[in-house]
């Protein structure tokens, strides 16, 4: 039974340099600093980061998994507070997503709140997802 | 250099409709590595009242590169410096699932662009409906031009 405070299943993700160039592809965004640190780092940034939409996306799937159909999603907003610095290495980044159900609807909704963090730092503030419950 | 306010307003139509290919969605889903049977699976799909395999919440991102070499972004007269550029906010909202089969038409708005400290923004939506005129979804997208805004005499400058 869903109720407000539910707590969707956490998952943890890794990104690598594979995944945002698998990413590239798929959606078209070939921005190079996704790729290419030597540009990255001509521009400012630490090194290649990952599409903040490649991160809205996995942060994504807790909740379609969740609601265990992705037509159920409605409504997904998010603000990318901080790069996700993806080094050249087997490692890559560790993404962590949480989801908390904060408010349920009258008309059968629950808005889900996310929590996405790296090395303990947020990286998207004010995720909400609106979600149809079955 | 800053972007040019002029902007501000002009509208986008795509110049030709966007076909939501089974195989795309497939695609898409597998890079984020969201196994939904409904987005790779059709029988699954149409198990769950779907008339098509369902795109992932975040797939219609695609219509923004699709159609960016015709949308304000890539125009040299805005002024932007893609390299410069990181996302600021994104949303999504679906009027109904986006599924293989659609032929989606779409207009993007530049919303806003405005100053954020030492940054700009760019702030666009874009209004995606189907082949009968129905709405199918709003996307809304915030960029960051990092370092682009015009320096001001009110505001101590780091050198």
């Amino acid at each position: 039974m869903t109720e407000v405070g539910t707590e969707l299943p956490p998952v943890t993700f890794t990104i690598t340099r594979a995944d945002l160039v698998r990413y590239c592809g798929a959606s078209g965004d070939f921005n190079i600093i996704h790729w290419n640190e030597r540009t990255a780092k001509a521009v400012g940034l630490p090194d290649v980061i990952a599409h903040g939409m490649y991160t809205m996306a996995l942060a994504g799937r807790v909740v379609s998994q969740w609601a265990g159909d992705p037509a159920a999603v409605e409504s997904y907003t998010v603000r990318f507070s901080r790069p996700v610095v993806v080094p050249d290495d087997d490692a890559g980044a560790t993404l962590q997503v949480s989801g908390l159900v904060e408010e349920l609807r009258e008309d059968g909704r629950a808005v889900v709140a996310l929590t996405a963090t790296v090395a303990g730092n947020k990286v998207l503030m004010a995720a909400r997802a609106v979600v149809r419950l079955p | 250099m800053p972007l040019n306010r002029e902007f501000i307003g002009r509208e986008y139509p795509a110049s030709t409709s966007y076909e939501v290919g089974r195989e795309h969605v497939r695609r898409f889903a597998e890079a984020i590595g969201d196994t939904s049977p409904a987005s790779l699976d059709l029988e699954a799909a149409l198990a769950l009242g779907h008339p098509d395999v369902v795109a992932p919440p975040t797939f219609l991102t695609v219509l923004n590169f699709r159609f960016a070499a015709e949308g304000p972004i890539a125009d040299p007269a805005l002024g932007l410096d893609y390299a410069l550029v990181v996302h600021g906010e994104q949303s999504f909202e679906l009027h109904r699932p986006v599924c293989a089969g659609d032929v989606l038409s779409s207009v993007q708005t530049v919303t806003d662009i405005k100053d954020a400290g030492r940054n700009e923004l760019i702030v666009t939506t874009t209004e995606v409906s189907d082949a009968a005129g129905e709405p199918v979804a709003t996307l809304r997208s915030s960029l960051v031009s990092r370092g682009t805004a015009a320096p001001r005499p009110d505001r101590q400058e780091a050198s």
